[in-house]
């Protein structure tokens, strides 16, 4: 019988706080899928995952540890808990057409939270990240220094970062770098 | 028991100024420790020492005094350090507060400030003239690099940078607002508090330690019955209770760029003598604002006269800053020559503050009543009417000379201080950056903003607005006009009661009396770049009629402080000798940054490790353990090769050629670029994307892809794999997964919008473990699930979904090499895990582990091309010997019609060849040129290069990929390459040099 392999996260062990600014790697059993659909399967796919798919930019839709987050007009990134067979769901759709692309390796997520988040993230990131206009619960693809990433408001004071797995280690010294100094 | 008082300059007047005297620190300048107190800046704590020598000009290294209070600052050009390494050339002293332990030097002397040896210069002035670099060193052409340069060198420039790395960091802050005021004076406070009242976001930005501006050293006036100066604490202080308002002192709006982007720097740490290391030195704000509130104020003009620039001599509204905030007087014994009447109001402080005012020279004949009768009672004497024309004293200025400007009978008056006012110029420097227009306004004798382009509106001194009580009305209205275009409506703020506010008017621009016509004087009107009205005049004179030219002839209004003073004076000068008006002579343009900006702010986060996003592969800590030599390919770190204990590079690389072709190599290909073409048009597109067919390609199965560009020449290859009828997992190139993701999504989005099918970049969710050798089957097979590897089964090119070690796996049967291979695609997280079981399995039947320069060898003894080393943007996949990637019954493809080009199937084309040279132990190099005759004279016809080249251990002899013309048609013939100290032969051959019936791929 052949041992089993061992899943290793890029930033395991890894922590900041410091500032007014807490950083941890959301390590974890996740499920992500890069979804793209046609108009005509978006219902079809929400309900097949018990929720609707956001339609407006930066839309985010919840259900039970699942989480839907708008990146364009026909795409979007899903993210479960814990698996729960999200794509084979989704496959099962049979109105209209998408792409159901499994990221859930490709992508990491820092947590980045605490009153100054908003100033350690402002220091690699161009957007407006007022509560006006980048409310809870909004979501926004977008850069952090030279790094793109997924930038989600999950509350006030709380921004889950998405990135590309070999950009992580990047992102997270910079973001690091922006906290002391925010 | 009482403390003994500090002594922080003899200078100091009781009871005026801003400071509290109890706070002393200490600092040295040139050695000398003084005292100062908190919040002087280092102009002041000088002045309050009786210092007015503060350095040596640039070109005549004549002494020049502190000359104004501000940004302005042209001559006192310091050198600030805290240790070594924190050292700061060229800082404005005017600018820079003084912490405790600060080190001040003075710049550009030899050997002291007091007796520099440079100053020669000034003795030859006369054969300093402008343009005198130009004119000078023309011939002879040697004496370039060796005397003239380094002469040039050693004498430009100002001040010394440190040699050593910066050790402090940068901050970096993008922000929004709705209503971004510039300016913290008196306009701009009122702006900023009437904005603020719309709850929308403010931010007040100044680049004084206090807000305030003018009015904290204005003890005349009132608002709202509160000294001025009071009314600017009140506002500072209301402003800093809301939470809608971010107020930034110390910080400099240096930039303004399209759509009402700002950049601002802040002084972090730049004032407090032991700053928290954490906190960065400066940061960089890059502002989006929906409103731009142009409060910038305006800078106060000096007078062109002979000697205009000895040590004492300064502008009137420095000595009132230096009064009534630093609680410092310039001298004991001061006149004031002025055209304007906002200086007399500096005599009437000087006075009341007990300085001698010997007398007040102005320019115009008539002056207003109220000032003349405020003069006698105070006992001035005043002289309207009057010049100065020259002035003495070598370290200090001694004495002035003074003159009617209509006639004659000059005489003399002792002073130890001459303030000087030639009235005030607008600062439009933010609003011409933003692209605004400028028109000359004639009765303030200033260009004032005419035609805006950017959501923005000038108030205050900076639109020519100079009453106090005009230009709080005019501030307030700005903002409400500002928030009512973010959409909210204020009602029109109450107008502030202004009571004795000091007169603004009356100007002087140009050389005044005795500052020519042309002789050898020196009336300065650049003190930066000691550029004299003569020499303005010269230029004129030798033909450079637009001011640009003059500007750039004379150096006019360049360096360190931008002409901030002296622009207007140089325009007027070139406007007389033209014999137009100043509006037809124009301005010169105003570009960022108003004041220097440090290197460190504008890098900000991006240095050291942030420099450049470093990728490393799941495997990295792998290859790192079992000492890897990495390169970088793009932005990855590459597992280049593993040498051994003992072994260099090139032994490591035979070894990993050999056991690989041997027994077996594993191989860390996670870096290739990958991207899931996915929908019912998936194939469809895949037509279009490469030049080969995929309609035929069965499920399972894998193909070598050429994309080209529209031009015909290849752009990337990779190996695809059909997964399923509607979906491919598609491969590219390392370094250009991101541009055929973007090629693809182009012609996607603009060309085939309607076509169904999606792109979704896969490059990292894999972690591809290639594995490679006779016996990579034997290792990999036990830990395989759900796949039959067996030949029949697994043939070559095909592609299977099963399990590896437990988890997923999309396992591929390919091959870089030339042998049985296997690409072991996983969940990238497993990757490392995966890695290690096959390790540890493959290690006991012999296999090694290779990197990337292993893999060029082995690919290029079967003369594989590597896209952008074999290729270069202009090979075509014919010239590169692969057209059997390019579907002949296709009809349309990417670069289909380029291809058809007459000179791409033309003859003479650069084909790709295999090498062998004669000797066989020579490895040629990559690039060398190739001759077909190596006799030919210089320059000899060349025929093609060497793309590849390495020591082959399998072969027991060199090998080379070349592009040589028309070379596929000439194998078995000989060529050159020409070195720089030996001619090599070589025989062209097939690139195919090992295994060419390729019977071990299948094995």
């Amino acid at each position: 019988m052949v041992e089993a392999a061992t899943r290793l996260y890029p930033l395991t062990g890894r922590e900041f706080a410091g500032n007014g600014v807490n950083m941890r790697p959301l390590d974890g059993e996740h499920e992500r899928i890069s979804l793209r659909a046609d108009d005509v399967a978006v219902a079809g796919l929400g309900a097949a995952i018990g929720l609707e798919l956001p339609t407006k930019p930066g839309g985010v839709a919840l259900a039970d540890g699942l989480s839907a987050l708008w990146l364009g007009p026909d795409e979007w990134l899903i993210m479960a808990e814990k698996g729960a067979g999200i794509e084979d769901k989704l496959n099962s759709v049979t109105t209209g057409l998408y792409s159901v692309v499994s990221i859930n390796h490709r992508n990491m997520a820092i947590l980045v939270y605490g009153a100054n988040a908003v100033n350690a993230l402002n220091g690699g990131c161009p957007r407006d990240l007022s509560l006006e206009a980048f409310p809870a619960g909004t979501c926004s693809r977008t850069i952090i220094g030279k790094a793109e990433v997924v930038l989600w408001r999950t509350d006030t004071h709380s921004f889950h970062v998405e990135c590309w797995r070999s950009f992580s280690d990047y992102v997270w010294k910079f973001l690091v770098e922006a906290a002391r100094c925010a | 028991m009482t403390t003994p008082k500090t002594n922080t300059g003899a200078n100091r007047v009781a009871g005026k100024g801003r400071l509290s005297p109890s706070r002393t620190v200490s600092f040295t300048f040139d050695g000398k420790r003084l005292n100062a107190i908190e919040g002087d800046t280092l102009a002041s704590a000088l002045l309050a020492n009786g210092i007015h020598l503060a350095g040596r000009s640039f070109k005549y290294h004549r002494p020049r005094g502190i000359l104004a209070a501000g940004a302005e600052e042209p001559n006192a050009l310091i050198e600030i350090s805290r240790d070594n390494a924190r050292r700061q050339p060229n800082v404005r002293a005017t600018v820079q507060e003084v912490f405790d332990g600060m080190i001040a030097k003075s710049q550009n002397r030899f050997p002291s400030l007091e007796f520099d040896v440079g100053a020669v210069n000034d003795g030859l002035g006369r054969f300093f003239p402008a343009g005198f670099y130009y004119k000078t060193f023309m011939w002879p052409q040697k004496a370039w690099d060796k005397l003239y340069e380094p002469v040039i060198r050693n004498a430009a420039g100002l001040g010394e940078a440190p040699t050593e790395a910066d050790p402090d960091h940068y901050a970096n802050r993008y922000e929004h607002c709705e209503v971004l005021v510039i300016g913290g004076g008196p306009a701009g406070l009122a702006a900023a508090l009437t904005a603020a009242q719309s709850g929308k976001r403010v931010m007040l930005v100044d680049e004084n330690a206090e807000f305030g501006g003018s009015l904290l050293a204005d003890a005349e006036s009132t608002i709202d019955n509160q000294p001025a100066s009071q009314w600017a604490d009140a506002a500072y202080r209301t402003l800093s209770s809301l939470e809608n308002v971010t107020l930034l002192n110390r910080t400099t709006a240096f930039g303004y760029y399209s759509q009402n982007m700002v950049t601002l720097v802040q002084r972090v740490t730049e004032h407090m003598a032991r700053p928290d290391p954490d906190l960065p030195r400066e940061r960089l704000w890059q502002v989006r604002a929906q409103q731009v509130i142009l409060a910038t104020g305006s800078i106060e003009r000096h007078l062109v006269f002979p000697d205009n620039d000895r040590p004492g001599i300064m502008m009137a509204s420095a000595a009132q800053v230096y009064l009534n905030r630093y609680g410092v007087i310039p001298g004991s014994n001061v006149a004031v020559y002025t055209a304007c009447d906002s200086a007399w109001q500096a005599a009437f402080d000087l006075k009341e503050a007990g300085v001698n005012i010997p007398v007040i020279i102005d320019l115009r004949e008539g002056v207003d009543a109220a000032l003349l009768e405020r003069a006698t009672k105070l006992g001035i004497k005043v002289k309207t009417g009057h010049a100065v024309t020259g002035t003495s004293g070598r370290l200090r200025v001694r004495s002035i000379k003074i003159e009617p400007v209509n006639g004659t009978g000059a005489h003399e008056i002792a002073v130890d201080c001459l303030l000087m006012s030639g009235g005030w110029t607008p600062s439009v420097h933010l609003f011409s950056q933003s692209r605004g227009r400028v028109a000359f306004d004639e009765k303030t004798g200033a260009f004032l903003p005419d035609i805006y382009m950017d959501e923005c509106e000038s108030i205050g001194a900076c639109n020519g607005t100079f009453d106090l009580g005009e230009l709080l009305v005019e501030a307030q209205a700005a903002a409400v006009n500002a928030v009512a275009s973010c959409g909210v409506k204020l009602r029109k703020p109450k107008a502030p009661k202004v009571e004795n506010a000091p007169s603004m008017s009356g100007f002087h621009i140009g050389a005044a009396k005795g500052a020519g016509p042309d002789d050898f004087t020196k009336a300065f009107i650049d003190f930066q770049n000691d550029v004299t009205a003569k020499d303005i005049r010269l230029a004129v004179r030798e033909g450079f009629h637009s001011i640009e030219h003059v500007k750039r002839y004379t150096t006019t209004g360049m360096a360190t402080d931008q002409g901030k003073m002296s622009n207007m004076h140089g325009l007027a000068i070139a406007a007389d000798t033209l014999g137009k008006s100043i509006p037809e002579v124009g301005l010169t343009t105003f570009r960022a940054p108003f004041t220097p900006v440090t290197f460190g702010a504008l890098i900000g986060h991006a240095r050291g490790e942030l420099f450049d996003v470093t990728r490393r592969t799941p495997m990295h800590g792998w290859a790192e353990e079992n000492g890897a030599v990495f390169e970088d390919v793009g932005n990855w770190k590459r597992a280049w090769y593993y040498p051994q204990t003992g072994e260099d590079m090139a032994a490591a690389v035979a070894r990993e050629c050999k056991t690989t072709r041997e027994i077996a190599g594993i191989f860390d290909a996670s870096t290739l670029g990958k991207i899931e073409v996915v929908g019912p048009d998936a194939v469809k597109f895949m037509n279009m994307m490469y030049t080969n067919p995929w309609d035929k390609l069965a499920v399972g199965r894998c193909r070598y892809g050429i994309m080209c560009r529209e031009d015909g020449f290849i752009y990337d290859d990779g190996v695809v794999a059909r997964l399923a009828e509607d979906r491919f997992h598609v491969t590219t190139t390392t370094g250009g997964a991101p541009r055929v993701l973007n090629m693809m999504e182009d012609y996607l989005q603009t060309e085939f919008p309607d076509w169904k099918v999606w792109l979704t970049s896969t490059s990292e969710q894999w972690a591809v473990i290639a594995v490679n050798g006779p016996k990579a089957r034997e290792i990999i097979e036990p830990l395989v699930e759900g796949i039959d590897l067996a030949n029949e089964a697994k043939p070559h090119m095909s592609v299977s979904h099963g399990k590896i070690c437990g988890v997923e796996t999309r396992l591929m049967r390919i091959s870089f090499t030339g042998e049985t291979g296997f690409e072991i695609n996983v969940p990238a997280d497993y990757g490392r895990s995966v890695w290690e079981a096959i390790w540890e399995r493959g290690s006991k039947l012999g296999m090694c582990a290779y990197g990337t320069e292993t893999m060029h060898v082995l690919r290029a003894e079967k003369g594989y091309i590597i896209v952008g080393q074999d290729t270069d943007g202009t090979v075509s996949p014919k010239d590169a010997g692969v057209a059997w990637a390019v579907g002949k019954k296709k009809t349309d493809f990417v670069g289909i019609k380029g291809m058809q080009r007459p000179d791409l199937i033309g003859p003479n084309r650069r084909e790709l060849v295999g090498l062998k040279t004669l000797d066989p132990k020579v490895v040629l190099e990559e690039g060398a040129q190739i001759v077909d005759n190596p006799n030919h004279p210089v320059p000899m016809p060349m025929i093609g290069h060497v793309t590849s080249s390495y020591w082959s251990e399998n072969l027991g002899h060199s090998i080379a990929l070349a592009l040589v013309e028309n070379g596929h048609g000439r194998t078995g013939e000989k060529i050159f390459i020409p070195m720089p100290d030996e001619t090599i032969a070589a025989e062209i051959c097939s690139p195919i040099f090992f295994d060419p019936e390729g019977g071990r791929i299948n094995g």
